[in-house]
């Protein structure tokens, strides 16, 4: 597949741009970027399916390092190889980077702040409820497929994660071999498209 | 040299730190207060609040500020680059494997499992983003003066907004930025 060298040129300055301004908001830990990236990659510019991201967020799990990082580089690399997985990465470094720079300098000013800390404050609850609208969207996504051993999973993960507080490594090694064993396509039984 | 080192300290933070997130805790710990005393306790300590405080992962942070104390800006970005490094190498390297056998049944098996426990995780991460926010005093008494209303607020409102007008998030947040960080600054 050749791109016309401005529309690569433009490729890389979306996915550079979209990444940097995604990571700017990514308050709040690494899985906050998959509602963001979701609602961008997804949704808006309709680059890849839901089904598609929620495979590149498993393999970011997978992966060592920081799972906002992971996620981005996989969709860098999807979009425009190697190449694009770098401009990624890039995008999503700088506005932590830029930030911690400055803040470096003046911590203690910037942590005892009492504007920054009234507005970060705001600013998170505004994040849990931005993750639980992607979230309803989808597991209704994941119940609408009709699988018993989706909602199984999807169920029984979320109770070992919130009770037993399990590593995501033990959770992703159990829930694929599940799907290896009992999910294949060619011998899947447990798919009852019924109406 | 101390940009080799803290580059080589914070590779070894990124290529060992499985689980994202708090699971980089212990090992930026060993690494930058007991290994090589970069940080002091409270330090560190400093650097988990202002990273709760700011956006991207906290390895990334902590890599920035360990290496701009230490060396400047160029030691921030041996530490960040360092930190990167592995993740970069082996995400190519499995996007390469699933990208030429997800058509493989095994291959879709794996994915079919892991698609709704990711829904799983983001769900899990998000609920306890949620009890922070919503219930910061938990764990004195669980009554109803420990709950937070302004966020409560926040939180219905921006959920209805994201909901019913399918704003982008990104505005969304910024608005209850502003304008629930006010509503604090005058209760409080």
């Amino acid at each position: 597949m050749k791109r016309e060298p401005e529309s690569r040129i433009r490729l890389f300055l979306t996915l550079m741009l979209s990444t940097f301004k995604i990571s700017a908001f990514t308050f709040g830990g690494g899985y906050v970027i998959v509602p963001l990236m979701q609602k961008k990659f997804v949704e808006e510019l309709k680059w890849i399916d839901e089904e598609e991201m929620l495979d590149l967020v498993a393999i970011a799990q997978s992966s060592p390092g920081p799972i906002a990082i992971n996620a981005s580089l996989l969709i860098g690399y999807r979009m425009a190889g190697i190449a694009g997985a770098i401009t990624t990465a890039f995008g999503t470094v700088m506005p932590p980077f830029i930030i911690m720079s400055v803040v470096s300098v003046f911590y203690i000013a910037f942590r005892d702040n009492r504007i920054v800390s009234a507005v970060l404050k705001a600013m998170q609850a505004a994040v849990a409820a931005v993750i639980l609208d992607v979230v309803i969207n989808m597991a209704h996504n994941i119940i609408k497929d009709r699988r018993i051993f989706s909602v199984l999973i999807m169920i029984s993960a979320f109770a070992v994660s919130v009770v037993f507080n399990m590593n995501v490594i033990f959770i992703v090694l159990i829930c694929g071999a599940i799907g290896a064993l009992f999910m294949r396509p060619d011998k899947d039984t447990t798919k009852e498209k019924t109406k | 040299m101390i940009y080799l080192q803290v580059f080589l300290s914070f590779l070894q933070i990124g290529l060992f730190s499985f689980g994202g997130g708090y699971a980089a805790l212990p090992l930026i710990q060993n690494q930058t207060v007991y290994t090589h005393n970069w940080l002091t306790m409270t330090e560190f300590a400093d650097i988990v609040t202002i990273s709760q405080m700011t956006p991207g992962p906290i390895a990334i942070n902590a890599a920035t500020f360990t290496g701009m104390r230490l060396a400047g800006l160029w030691g921030a970005a041996a530490a960040t680059l360092g930190c990167v490094l592995p993740s970069t190498i082996i995400c190519i390297i499995l996007a390469k494997l699933y990208y030429k056998y997800r058509e493989m049944s095994i291959m879709k098996g794996i994915m079919n499992g892991l698609r709704p426990a990711v829904v799983a995780m983001i769900a899990s991460a998000g609920l306890s983003i949620m009890i922070q926010a919503l219930y910061p005093n938990r764990g004195i008494s669980f009554t109803a003066e420990n709950l937070d209303f302004i966020a409560i607020t926040i939180f219905i409102a921006t959920l209805l907004v994201l909901r019913i007008f399918k704003l982008n998030q990104i505005t969304v947040m910024a608005a209850a930025g502003i304008l629930g960080g006010a509503a604090y600054l005058l209760i409080h």
